[in-house]
């Protein structure tokens, strides 16, 4: 038994929401302790549902989960003591200070005096809230806000940092303060994160290992690097001047298929994505061949392969379609959320 | 101080400070009663002649009866801030810290009471500065605000449990609408029991507002009726410990739902 100990254990989760909507469908999650786990899926995957049941805050209608050892069903107030919780919306109290909230939320856990003010100072003086501490949340900037959420889920120091979508709807360049926040937290000694993201540029930046979450479940799981490797070579996407139909798709499929280098073809009416093991030297090879097919080709680009390539090779679907219909699922869903 | 205590000290403080650093609200709510109380007061002066009233001035009547239904129209809003707390996030981040669900709810309660007896204590010094007589003296006067501070209490945790249940600002105002005037013209706020129809006083005598107003009356009263005011008060309090009870159980329905 030298094996690390689990900070978060999820096995087998599910639930659905009233008016038959399935958010997990079998959901995994192993978190290792002291690493930094990312949930990388579009929106209504169910990473958020995933972390509310790991937050106590929901449950599961099966499955089973533990916290930094604790049960989430069974002693879901250990777990409580356990965790930082930064949701996507932490609703700070606007008409209170920075420091009034931070103040709140250490006494929640049990802060007192002395070691309360100490605290609430350090985290104000780490998050550079300082100069705004004594001014009501509600003029903050959505930087500010969101670094003041983080703030909020570590004052009693956790062992299990929940960060859910911490950058959405930030700017790019808070978005980059943020990431630069979430890389230093991850170096504090034995605080693991676990980080719910929909943007993979994200994940591969901040996350060890990273579990690609579709329709309820992971549908794979690795480090970013694994994952991207298993891809051979680069990615070369091609956009097509017209749609093609579902004949000439199979019929260029075989024909892109058998060219020498050529690993997999993938074809969606406009835009074929093809992995190749060196893809400059297969752009002119592909072009001709299609040519001879009659197909014209709009644009033709070559990517080193990212998440985005493991989400579609997983999925059979690109990523910002996903994305799309996760929407469409998320209003149907409605209140539910 | 005991933790659940001490916890309900602070979720009651967070709320006191919202008050009072929104003054415009605050002067809102307190001084909304005021038009009621001289409105009424000289549209209806002439009322007290019909008898029934115990009193030749139908504003000593009237001064027990707005502070009751003012309890119950500035309480039964209480779900329209639960509701903000839960689109900002704020309820789900204080349901993951170790907190008491007890104390989440009974911050509500405090604050809610604090704030009736304040705008009561409002409401019967105005009266007092318009000619009121309040034969009961200050015993009277402590039992009417407590006694709408048990009604604001039963009104204010159905509106936070409702709040839960339904997450629709919608539905609380609906209901609310539906319900204020109601109550308050089938009880005896403005209207002297005795002067009722009788299909209506018999629904006064189930209506919780009335109990309210008839212990209060009867305390404020020169003679009052200690079996009256026990009965009544006894009645809106195991009422209140119901529903504060009720809107607490409401977390759990609320989780499932989350």
């Amino acid at each position: 038994m030298t094996t690390r100990a689990s900070a978060v254990e999820a096995r087998q989760l599910t639930k659905t929401y009233p008016g038959d909507v399935t958010a997990l469908n079998g959901m995994d999650v192993t978190v290792e302790q002291g690493t930094v786990f990312g949930l990388l899926g579009p929106n209504g995957a169910g990473k958020s549902t995933t972390v509310k049941i790991l937050t106590t805050l929901a449950r599961p209608d099966s499955g089973t989960a533990t916290v930094a050892g604790h049960d989430v069903l069974r002693h879901p107030d250990r777990v409580r003591r356990a965790i930082g919780v930064v949701a996507q919306s932490s609703g700070a109290d606007p008409v209170a200070t920075g420091r009034e909230n931070l103040q709140l939320q250490g006494r929640l856990h049990g802060l007192r005096g002395t070691a309360l003010n100490g605290r609430v100072d350090e985290l104000l003086e780490r998050f550079k809230l300082a100069d705004a501490a004594r001014r009501p949340v509600k003029g903050y900037s959505g930087g500010m806000r969101r670094r003041l959420d983080v703030a909020l889920g570590l004052v009693h120091r956790p062992e299990v940092l929940f960060l859910d979508e911490p950058t959405t709807g930030l700017d790019p360049e808070a978005r980059a303060a943020m990431w630069d926040e979430i890389a230093r937290l991850a170096g504090d000694e034995g605080l693991t994160i676990l980080l719910t993201t929909h943007y993979l540029e994200e994940a591969d930046r901040l996350a060890e290992r990273v579990a690609i979450v579709d329709r309820g479940r992971v549908v794979v799981e690795g480090t970013p690097e694994s994952l991207k490797g298993e891809l051979r070579g680069d990615a070369v996407h091609m956009e097509l001047r017209e749609a093609v139909g579902d004949a000439g798709r199979t019929l260029l499929r075989g024909a892109l298929g058998s060219l020498p280098g050529v690993h997999e073809v993938l074809c969606d009416g406009r835009r074929i994505s093809v992995r190749a093991d060196d893809g400059a030297a297969t752009i002119p090879v592909l072009l001709g061949s299609l040519e001879r097919a009659g197909v014209g080709v709009a644009s033709a680009t070559i990517a080193r392969p990212s998440l985005d390539d493991v989400y579609l090779r997983y999925t059979g679907r690109r990523y910002s379609e996903a994305e799309a219909e996760g929407t469409g699922v998320l209003a149907l869903a409605g209140g539910a959320r | 101080m005991s933790t659940a205590v001490s916890q309900t000290w602070y979720m009651t403080q967070r709320q006191l400070m919202v008050f009072a650093r929104q003054p415009a609200y605050a002067v809102v709510t307190l001084i909304q009663p005021v038009i009621w109380l001289f409105l009424f007061g000289s549209l209806f002066r002439k009322v007290v002649e019909l008898g029934g009233f115990g009193t030749t001035s139908y504003l000593d009547y009237l001064v027990p009866g707005v502070v009751v239904m003012s309890a119950l129209s500035s309480n039964m809003w209480a779900g329209m801030s639960t509701l903000d707390e839960i689109q900002r996030g704020t309820l789900n981040r204080f349901l993951t810290t170790p907190v008491s669900r007890a104390a989440l709810m009974n911050g509500n309660v405090v604050h809610n009471a604090l704030t009736t007896a304040l705008q009561s204590v409002i409401i019967v010094l105005l009266g007092l500065l318009g000619g009121a007589d309040y034969p009961g003296g200050a015993a009277g006067v402590t039992i009417l605000i407590i006694a709408a501070v048990l009604l604001g209490t039963v009104f204010g945790a159905l509106s936070n449990a409702l709040g839960m249940l339904v997450r629709e600002r919608e539905s609380i105002i609906g209901i609310n609408t539906f319900l204020l005037l109601p109550l308050t013209f089938l009880s005896s706020a403005f209207m002297a029991t005795s002067q009722m129809p009788s299909w209506m006083r018999h629904i006064a005598d189930f209506n919780p507002l009335n109990w309210a107003m008839v212990a209060g009356r009867s305390a404020m009263s020169e003679h009052p009726d200690w079996g009256v005011v026990a009965g009544r008060g006894g009645a809106l309090l195991v009422l209140a410990v119901v529903a504060v009870w009720l809107s607490i159980r409401t977390f759990r329905s609320y989780q499932r739902s989350v």
